[in-house]
């Protein structure tokens, strides 16, 4: 591997500053991504700034009743919050479905954020990628492709985000905030990750240089009851070939409030905008929630060796709806 | 994991009773040593460079640009290296994997072969400019995919027959009231240990030592010798803590680069595989596409079996993997066929891996035999007592004992299987669907010449000497055990010394004959020591030292059917709307000999079928077929089953003394994993009335299944 530079940063604006003065650096949290990638030459920086002693590694309630999670917080810590598993419990769950407890002990909420794919082209140097050499192809298209995208994916690039955390925060329309030279910024989760196009190699709207400082997750009343069910190959330490965050709001049997994101079907978490909508004001019964996820994956655009995914992520949005809506008729 | 009883054989002395790993606490530690950090003075570091191309010739390699980086001290590629020998025989009667034999031409006869070794002062250094040399290729088509109706496939004999056949299978077929005509695969699996390869070569005094991670150190030792034409003398090979071999530890391209670059350099040169080069250096189990058709009354009593497999090879090297094997022990009909076809594709050689041939060839057979059961209508396990064969079902030999109708009726009170209902897809546990799965199991039982020193030393201890290895197993442990006994002393006055081919010639761990192999050297040589130490002799400071040899002894055993038995049983949940397939429990009775360790035999027992799970539901590794290499090679890509995979697995046996092996040894090493996965497939109909005959039993596969009404049943 290449030989490369190491520094710890003191403070936000000194990690901006070293970052900015290196397009070769990059930011270093747990590792648990970066360092593996570093290994198989996928990533080869020249330098490694490290920020996961900077302080922010705090979880605070906001003023309106929301939740801010610091970048440098752990999957572990995050995952374990009392504030987080009581407002948003499907956040803890898609936490701890997520890799192992080594792993969730190192592991940043903003590197979560960027990891890269596990597609296995893109993790293999030897082999093209449009994603890791721009132009160079992409060959699961017409290669092995059972865990690629269903939805939103493009003829340049068909590989799936991988986190479990990012399904949840799309859910509950959390808020990434950075730091760049130029000052602090903020987007939307759900436009942080960019369209895959034709620049499949562009991942996410965050400015070059920035360094993410945390996640602000709004007042949601529904986060309160919900759920993340993942489906993977084995039971545990696996990425999901399928997963849904939902939450549920019902009142006299009928959806009042509804969230709804997908993992492992497309290159960003999937916020199911379209199956919300046919969730609200209808009954809180199978039938309503069949046509929510109907109305949601009509959208989808299988490979010939990943439509069991249509099917999967159908029953999953029914049995995990169906769960919430029993939890709450009880 | 639960604990259970030992089998009713009486227990005198150490053998049969429980002893923890004598070297436990050295692992435990971290004061036990492995292959790859042990330190040597002025050590390099080779890193092996891989072809990205299936088939082709190596136009040019760069080396000019990488000799100039930090470090490198060499590259060896085949226009430099060293020649070497590959027309001999080895230990083993075969000859040697040319992918061992790196460095000697330009052809590239699949992905991922050895193509220039960079050779550096660090292994980081090695390994940058190993990713910096530039190899150009000329390619040519490749082809690998295995399909049942490949033109170039052709019968292979490998370690047995490569066909039987006696009666007439048609007639029998005809004349069957119930008949099973299926296709079954298995997909390409990988040893996956826990240790990657790793050796150091360097001369000293005119002698290659060589410290290495293997099977077998007089393997090793031979093959080198051959190889680069050494006396046998000069040629030291050791390996003294093995972290899991599988088959996968013989001779192969880390140890040949590594002796090439001390040779070269003058120096000791260490050469480890990484993971990904493991997936396709270290060799892996072919995947087979089977044909089974069975012919049977009514009653469920066979008039025709017929079992055909066919597997992968490469281009440079064939290897048999007899999925056909099973049935000529295992069941018997007045028509009777077998076949092993193999075909030869632009991929790595496969090797031996965990139970070959048995393993996926009980996957299919086992599966055969429920569907028969259900057809019939007959309980699976009546089934297998019906069919119960009083010889060789080929050989027409004597059973050395064949106890599998003890296994079955033990493994039937234990799980419960009287209570069974035999209707698939009606037990339900919220979105779970339960089931219930059992299959046979069969490994032969065999010894391997070998030779022992045992001393007797001044301070009234013991020492053992045998080229054994111990690759997991706790063969360290049993030997001490049954030294123990021979000697008619305690364990703890005996040292069990191994992994050295100074210590001569020994049985390698493998084909789960090391234990029997090396136990009856020690017990032999163990018997003449007393027989001499009874004469009253004095004991000089050297000690009294006994050398064995069993190669006679074996050589008079008589010709018989030597196998161990058992049963398995799964229980399986499924939820069809997810694919997700859980096994909840597993159930494994064993006739395997007698248990010189029930410790570490339990271990041995339980990790078989734990990689049995990981057969049915996990493990498969993929081809891209565009470049010729895998898809994913490593362990986040290849999925072996995790703990929360595995909720509770026993293994317990029967009383079997094998009669004619000095200490009752069968051996443990592979039956575990025979039948284990039919087991669980078998479990996974009996919960949603769907077959799965190729595994792994996947979610897409389970989900892209025709759900059945209830009581009914249909295929994937």
């Amino acid at each position: 591997m290449r030989e490369f530079g190491y520094e710890r940063a003191d403070d936000v604006s000194g990690a901006v500053a070293l970052l900015a003065a290196d397009p070769d650096a990059r930011f270093l949290g747990g590792g648990t991504n970066l360092v593996d990638l570093m290994k198989t030459g996928v990533e080869r920086p020249a330098r490694l700034v490290d920020v996961r002693e900077l302080p922010l590694d705090g979880i605070e309630p906001t003023a309106d009743g929301g939740l801010r999670i610091g970048a440098t917080v752990t999957n572990s810590d995050l995952a374990a919050h009392p504030a987080v598993r009581r407002s948003y419990p499907a956040l803890t769950q898609a936490v701890l479905a997520g890799a192992s407890g080594q792993l969730r002990n190192m592991a940043t909420v903003g590197g979560n954020l960027l990891q890269r794919t596990r597609c296995g082209y893109f993790t293999d140097v030897s082999k093209p990628c449009n994603k890791r050499v721009p132009g160079s192809g992409c060959p699961a298209i017409t290669g092995e492709h059972h865990n690629h995208a269903i939805l939103g994916a493009s003829g340049h690039c068909v590989a799936v985000h991988p986190s479990d955390m990012g399904v949840a925060l799309a859910a509950f329309d959390a808020v990434v905030t950075y730091e760049t030279a130029d000052g602090p910024g903020e987007s939307p989760l759900t436009d942080f990750y960019l369209p895959v196009g034709d620049t499949p190699d562009r991942e996410t709207a965050l400015p070059p240089g920035a360094l993410i400082t945390g996640i602000t997750l709004p007042p949601a009343p529904v986060a309160a009851r919900s759920r993340y069910r993942k489906v993977r190959e084995r039971a545990s330490y696996a990425f999901a070939i399928g997963s849904a965050a939902a939450a549920l709001d019902v009142e006299d049997g009928v959806v009042r409030d509804a969230r709804l994101a997908f993992g492992a079907v497309a290159s960003r978490p999937w916020r199911a905008r379209a199956a919300e909508e046919v969730l609200i004001g209808r009954p809180a019964d199978g039938e309503t929630f069949a046509a929510a996820a109907d109305a949601e994956l009509g959208a989808a655009r299988p490979l010939p060796d990943n439509g069991y995914k249509v099917t999967l992520m159908r029953n999953l949005v029914v049995a995990v709806l169906t769960e919430l809506a029993e939890e709450a008729a009880r | 994991m639960t604990t259970a009883t030992t089998g009713p054989t009486t227990v005198k002395g150490a053998v049969g009773t429980a002893h923890t790993r004598v070297e436990g606490r050295d692992k435990v530690t971290g004061a036990a040593r492995y292959a790859g950090e042990i330190p040597f003075a002025d050590l390099a570091h080779g890193w092996l460079v891989l072809s990205t191309v299936a088939r082709g010739r190596i136009r040019s390699i760069d080396t000019d640009p990488v000799l100039g980086m930090p470090g490198v001290l060499a590259v060896l590629h085949h226009g430099n290296a060293p020649r070497v020998d590959t027309d001999y025989v080895g230990m083993l009667g075969i000859p040697p994997d040319p992918t061992a034999a790196v460095f000697q031409n330009d052809r590239v006869p699949h992905a991922g072969w050895p193509v220039a070794l960079v050779v550096a002062g660090t292994p980081e250094q090695a390994r940058e400019a190993a990713e910096a040399l530039v190899v150009t290729y000329d390619t040519e088509p490749h082809d690998i995919t295995l399909s049942a109706d490949h033109p170039d496939a052709y019968p292979a004999d490998g370690h047995m027959p490569a066909e039987t056949e006696k009666g007439d299978l048609a007639a029998g077929l005809a004349a069957s009231a119930v008949v099973v005509d299926e296709e079954y695969t298995t997909p390409e699996e990988h040893h996956s240990m826990m240790e990657p390869h790793a050796a150091t070569a360097l001369w000293d005094g005119g002698r290659l030592e060589v410290v290495d991670s293997n099977q077998g150190t007089t393997w090793i030792q031979g093959e080198l010798v051959k190889m680069f034409s050494l006396d046998e003398s000069s040629v030291r090979v050791r390996s003294e803590h093995v972290g899991g071999g599988f088959g996968s530890k013989g001779l192969r391209a880390h140890q040949v680069s590594a002796v090439m670059a001390a040779t070269v350099l003058h120096r000791p040169v260490r050469v480890v595989m990484t993971r990904r080069q493991m997936f396709s250096l270290a060799g892996y189990r072919s995947p087979t596409t089977q044909r089974v058709r069975l012919g049977a009354g009514a009653d469920g009593r066979l008039r025709a079996l017929e079992h055909r497999s066919l597997n992968q090879t490469s281009t440079v090297y064939e290897f048999v993997e007899p999925g056909a094997g099973v049935a000529r022990v295992m069941y018997d009909a007045d028509a009777h066929r077998t076949a092993n076809h193999v075909v030869r594709l632009d991929v790595p050689s496969p090797t031996f891996m965990r139970a070959p041939g048995e393993a996926p060839g009980s996957f299919a057979i086992e599966s055969a035999f429920d569907e028969l059961a259900e057809r019939c209508g007959v309980d699976p396990i009546d089934l297998r007592l019906r069919n119960e064969p009083e010889a060789g079902p080929v050989s027409g030999l004597p059973f050395s004992g064949r106890n599998l109708a003890a296994c079955f009726n033990e493994g039937a009170r234990r799980f419960g299987w009287a209570d069974r209902d035999p209707r698939p897809g009606v037990r339900r546990d919220g979105r779970w669907l339960l089931g219930t799965g059992t299959a046979a199991a069969s490994f032969q039982a065999g010894a391997g010449p070998s030779t022992a020193l045992v001393t007797a030393e001044a301070d009234g201890t013991f020492t053992v000497r045998i080229a054994a290895a111990d690759i997991g197993t706790g063969a360290r442990t049993a030997l001490t055990l049954v030294a123990a006994d021979a000697l008619d002393v305690t364990p703890e006055q005996v040292r069990v010394r191994i992994g050295d081919s100074d210590f001569g010639p020994a049985m390698i761990a493998g084909g789960s004959m090391g234990t029997r192999s090396w136990a009856w050297a020690i017990t032999e040589a163990a018997r003449e020591l007393r027989e001499r130490l009874a004469l009253g002799t004095s004991i000089p400071p050297e000690g009294i030292t006994v050398r064995s040899d069993t190669t006679a002894a074996l050589g008079a055993l008589a010709q018989k059917e030597r196998h161990s038995f058992g049963a398995q049983f799964a229980e399986v949940a499924v939820d069809t709307a997810t694919g997700e397939v859980r096994v909840r429990r597993m159930l494994g009775i064993f006739a395997a000999g007698r248990i010189v360790n029930p410790l570490t035999a339990r271990n041995q027992l339980v990790g078989g079928m734990v990689w049995g799970i990981s057969m049915a539901l996990h493990e498969e590794a993929v081809r891209d077929r565009a470049s010729g290499g895998l898809y994913g090679p490593d362990l986040a890509g290849y999925h072996v089953a995790t703990h929360a995979d595995v909720p509770d697995v026993e293994a317990d046996w029967v009383d079997d003394p094998d009669p004619d092996d000095p200490v009752g040894i069968k051996g443990v090493g592979e039956i575990g994993i025979v039948g284990a996965a039919a087991a669980v497939a078998n479990a996974v109909w009996h919960a949603t009335g769907v077959r799965h005959r190729s595994l792994p039993i996947r979610p897409d596969r389970v989900l892209s299944a025709t759900v059945p009404a209830v009581g009914g049943g249909t295929d994937a």
